[in-house]
Formats: C-alpha cells, sequence, structure tokens
C-alpha cells in the first residue's frame, strides 16, 4: 500500500487584484493528522475547495495521492473523503440512501455495501436515524451524516473543513475519536479548524496560514517548542492561601518564574520538557502546600497562534 | 474505476429518485391528473362531435394542442432549477465531493428531469389514450399520435436543454425558474410574433416555431410550408399581405436538435466553470 499523500504545489487563488491563497506550498505524506489553522478569511476554505475542485486555482495544483485534481477530478477524488461546507442531503433521502448513492458512485462492491453503510452510520452515531428523511434533520445530525459519506468508501485521504461545525460538545468528542482512529488506519487526514483544543488533542501536525500565505508547517511539538522560545508554564492550586509558600516554589529548580493567579492559585514558568515538568510536580508535593491540582497552563497553541495571527496582520 | 456512463445513470436514479419524493412532482403529478380528470368529465357530458368525430381530430385536439404546454410546464418545474438549485441548496457540496466529472453531474441531473418530464407527460397520454379507447376502440390508434409523440420527446430534450442552459446561468433558483418560464411561455411567442409579422422572415431560429409539428402533423394534407393570404379591409381599404409559415417536419427537427445540441454544449461549458465558492 502506498502513502497517501496531498501536495498543495505553489497554489493560488486571486480575485482581481486580492489573492485568496498566495503560492501555497504544502506536502502532506503518511498517516497522520494535519490541523490547518488561521483566522476567518485566511484562505483555508479555499485551499481545501481547491484540492477538491469545487473552485479553480489562478496557479498551482493540487495532487491526491500523485493525480492532479483538476487534470482528473474523478480519479484524484476516488481515494478521498471530502466534508467541506457542511452541505446540505438531498432532503427526501434517508441517510441509508444518501450513502448507498454515495457509496455507489464510489464503487464500493454492492455486496460490502450495506455492511459499510451500517458501519458508518453506527461510527458516527447515527444508526437509529437510519431509515428518517434528512430533511428533518438538525444541522448536527446533517453533519454527522456527511462525515459518514466522507467515511463510506474507506478512503485513504479525508479532506474536512470544520468537521465539528454544528455538533454538540457530546458529537464534537466524537469526531475526535473517529479521527483518532483512522490514523491508526494509516489514514491522512487534513482538517481545518477553530477549535485549537480539537487541533491540539488529534493532530500531529499543524499548518497555520495568514492572509494566504504560510506561516508555518511543523510537527506539534516542533511548532510548541520553536515558539514558545523553549519555556513552559503550568498551573497548580493549592487547597489553602499559598502566599507565603510563593518564594520556596520559585527556588525549585528548573522554575523561572512564579505568577500568583489568585490567594489559592500560581501559574509557574519553566524552562524544559516534560522531564523537568514532572520534577517539579514532585518537589511541589514534597514541599506539602497542599497541592490539588497541576495542570498545564492554557493551550500552547493558541498562544503562538494568537502571536502569529496578530504579528500578521 | 466505474465507466463513466454508469456513474452518470447511478447518479441519475438517486435524482430521479428525489423528484419522486419531492412534492413538486406530486403537485406535477395531481395537476396532470386533474386536467385528465376534467377533460374525461367534458368529454362524457357535452360529447361534442367536433372531437370525437373522428380519432385524428379527437388525438389532434387532445395531445397536438396542449402538450407543447405540458412540455414548457415539465422544463420549468424539473429543469430551470436543477442547476441553480444545487448552488442555493448547497445539496451540490455533497455532489461535487463525490468522484464525479461535473459533466456526469450535469448529464445526470439532466437524464433525472427529463425521466420526471416523461413520467408526466405519459400520465397525461394514458387519460387521453383511454378516453381514445372508450369512444373509438382499440384500434382507432392514428399513425400521427405516434409521430406527434416522437417529436415531443425531441421537443423536450430541446426545451430541458435550454432550462439546464439558463439554470447553470444563475446560482438562485427563483431567477432560473423565473427566466425559463417567462422566455418559454411569453417570451418567444412574442418574439415569433415580431418575426413573422413585422419583420417578414421565416423564424427558423425560435423553438416554438419548431414546436408547430407537434400539432401540425396531425393535419391532413400537412400544411404547405409558406402560404401567403391578401387581405383586404373593408373600411379602411387597406390592402395587406401576411405570410404565414409552417415548419416542415424534417425543419421542426433540425430547429429543435440544433437547441438541444447549442443549449447543452453551452450549459455544460458553464457549469463545468462555474465554482461552488
Amino acid at each position: 500500500m502506498t502513502r497517501p499523500s496531498i501536495v498543495v504545489d505553489d497554489l493560488t487563488k486571486a480575485y482581481g487584484k486580492f489573492r485568496a491563497l498566495d503560492h501555497l506550498n504544502l506536502k502532506l505524506e503518511g498517516a497522520k493528522c494535519v490541523g490547518f489553522l488561521g483566522p476567518n478569511g485566511a484562505g483555508k476554505t479555499t485551499t481545501l475547495k481547491m484540492a477538491t475542485d469545487m473552485i479553480f486555482p489562478t496557479e498551482g495544483r493540487v495532487l491526491l495521492n500523485g493525480e492532479s485534481v483538476r487534470g482528473n477530478r474523478e480519479r484524484a477524488l476516488s481515494c478521498c473523503g471530502v466534508l467541506i461546507e457542511s452541505p446540505e442531503i438531498y432532503p427526501s433521502l434517508s441517510p441509508k440512501e444518501a450513502l448507498d448513492m454515495a457509496a455507489d458512485i464510489r464503487n464500493v462492491p454492492a455486496a460490502e455495501r450495506k455492511r459499510r453503510i451500517d458501519d458508518v452510520l453506527a461510527e458516527v452515531k447515527m444508526s437509529d436515524w437510519a431509515d428518517k428523511k434528512v430533511g428533518k434533520f438538525s444541522k448536527g445530525m446533517k453533519q454527522r451524516i456527511n462525515l459518514a459519506a466522507a467515511l463510506v468508501h474507506d478512503p485513504e485521504i479525508l479532506i474536512l473543513d470544520e468537521p465539528a461545525t454544528g455538533l454538540d460538545p457530546r458529537g464534537m468528542a466524537e469526531v475526535r475519536d473517529i479521527i483518532r482512529g483512522l490514523k491508526k488506519r494509516n489514514r491522512l487526514i487534513f482538517m481545518s479548524s477553530h477549535i485549537l483544543q480539537e487541533v491540539t488533542d488529534v493532530c500531529d501536525e499543524v499548518a497555520l496560514i495568514n492572509h494566504g500565505k504560510l506561516l508555518f508547517y511543523d510537527t506539534l511539538a516542533n511548532v510548541t517548542s520553536r515558539f514558545s522560545g523553549g519555556q513552559s508554564a503550568v498551573d497548580a492550586s493549592f487547597a489553602t492561601p499559598i502566599e507565603v509558600g510563593i518564594s520556596r516554589v520559585g527556588a525549585l529548580q528548573g522554575v523561572e518564574r512564579v505568577e500568583a493567579l489568585d490567594s489559592t492559585r500560581l501559574r509557574i514558568h519553566f524552562s524544559g520538557g516534560p522531564g523537568v515538568q514532572k520534577r517539579i510536580l514532585k518537589d511541589l508535593v514534597a514541599l506539602d502546600l497542599d497541592l490539588v491540582s497541576f495542570r498545564e497552563s492554557g493551550n500552547p497553541l493558541e498562544e503562538i497562534y494568537l502571536e502569529q495571527v496578530t504579528k500578521g496582520d | 474505476m466505474g465507466r463513466p456512463l454508469g456513474r452518470v445513470l447511478k447518479l441519475a436514479r438517486s435524482q430521479f429518485k428525489e423528484y419522486l419524493r419531492s412534492r413538486r412532482f406530486a403537485l406535477t403529478i395531481g395537476t396532470v391528473a386533474v386536467i385528465g380528470l376534467i377533460e374525461t368529465a367534458v368529454l362524457a357530458y357535452y360529447r361534442p362531435t367536433s372531437i370525437i368525430s373522428n380519432p385524428v381530430t379527437f388525438y389532434s385536439g387532445g395531445w397536438g394542442g396542449p402538450i407543447d404546454y405540458l412540455i414548457l410546464f415539465a422544463a420549468v418545474i424539473f429543469g430551470a432549477d436543477a442547476i441553480a438549485g444545487e448552488f442555493q441548496n448547497k445539496t451540490g457540496y455533497f455532489l461535487m465531493s463525490l468522484p464525479l466529472r461535473r459533466s456526469a453531474i450535469y448529464a445526470g441531473k439532466y437524464l433525472a428531469a427529463m425521466t420526471a418530464s416523461i413520467t408526466m407527460i405519459a400520465l397525461y397520454l394514458v387519460f387521453l389514450v383511454l378516453n381514445g379507447v372508450y369512444y373509438f376502440g382499440t384500434s382507432a390508434f392514428p399513425w400521427q399520435l405516434g409521430a406527434s409523440f416522437a417529436l415531443s420527446l425531441v421537443y423536450l430534450l430541446a426545451v430541458l436543454g435550454s432550462a439546464f442552459l439558463f439554470s447553470s446561468l444563475f446560482k438562485t433558483s427563483t431567477y432560473a425558474v423565473l427566466v425559463v418560464a417567462v422566455l418559454f411561455l411569453i417570451g418567444f411567442s412574442i418574439l415569433q410574433a415580431w418575426v413573422t409579422d413585422l419583420v417578414r422572415i421565416e423564424p427558423w431560429f425560435l423553438i416554438s416555431y419548431a414546436s408547430g409539428v407537434l400539432a401540425d402533423i396531425f393535419q391532413t394534407p400537412y400544411p404547405p410550408h409558406t402560404q401567403t393570404v391578401v387581405v383586404h379591409g373593408s373600411i379602411t381599404s387597406v390592402t395587406l399581405t401576411v405570410t404565414a409559415y409552417t415548419p416542415t417536419v424534417i425543419e421542426g427537427l433540425a430547429i429543435m436538435a440544433g437547441y438541444f445540441l447549442v443549449t447543452t454544449a453551452l450549459g455544460l461549458l458553464l457549469f463545468e466553470r462555474e465554482e461552488f465558492a
């Protein structure tokens, strides 16, 4: 089995003088989930739509498993599951019928089709609604069916534009589980999202664009260490006021700075990786300051995102 | 990778299923059924000798006259928003996520609209034939009915082709439906009258002119291609020379085929270039 790949080659989309996307280059290969980040209007959906031939590039091209999307959309998209713009499904069809149509067009053998449809409906937790008309579904339910349609042929590549749109928190968690499951099955997932926690949870790599230009593309770990200057922070909560203990915490090995968030909470800035973090936790417990919780401070990706996007504005 | 035709048929099948279950289809079929029932009742009650005197007159009045309007109605209902609706209702994003060529999507939707239109027309024909069998028996089917039916299918191809062209031009169903309805139900008739009466040339480039063959085929002998009549005004003392044009069957077929080919090519070209932005 070849490694699934998406190649975005010098992709540009211009509307008159305005460049929605400006010579974007990305090469995604292998089983992983790549988060595609950027503020509204950055060019994320434009990129994904050009990757699926919904809109056409002014310059450049997109290759899915080596096949040009503009050159042969039929062949290029056959290995790909797509969910863009929360599409509407024909309202008089049931999920089973809509998925049967998608599976039939995608040449899923008739003998396998029923099982695949049942499997994906179960995966998106819509089995109980399999025979009801889609027209009566909520936005979240339709989004689940759209996700099922993208998965019905067990594609090697998944292109998802904000897949959690319209879903409740439980639905979002289920989408994350589905994506994790796909990664284990050697699938390449290219996913745009505004939910940075979601990206942190499921993505191995992130690409950030703003004003149509790529700001960075790297593994999540590399991005975090590169942009945080090697510094990390944890929030520690205590059962009793900590004022007198602040200096003792500040003196611990590896701690750079201590910030009091309130009388019982501290933000501890430190240099080093998980090893240092582990030692600080151990030392904090040893100080016997009634420590009740110890967790990473905020989402490092969020801070990096805000910093990079603001810098570009 | 399946054969392209196979994918077109798969899409057409599911689109037709969607039509079958839609409210508009039920409404259209209901309307045709009501028209058929009213015709049946009127014939049974009044028994007009001008119509039920012989099968040719009966089928000429029952089919040759109204079929033109039924086809235009079908094109407006099933063709006018076929492409525009994909943009407006966002169902196009679902179709575009599938590994289908745009031409396959266009062809699949066209086939589905054609099948839905034929279903509607066939229902009307069933009412007409049942009445015909009642008045003339099972052996009195004039050849002209078969010929007119075949011509109607070609006309439907052409009108649906035009409806799809306008549907590809707009991203809003209402505009597409309005333009197709106005153009076919009023626009072409006005244009034809203007071209014939004022410009005084044969309107060989108008689809409404070609549609005349659907009714003309019932006439024996077939009307001459041109007829010039001199009219003397009794009060104004003005003499007018009026030329009436009748398309030959070949000419009618050629115009319809031309419309089908040109509008389908243009519609497909537009759809191929249209972006789902």
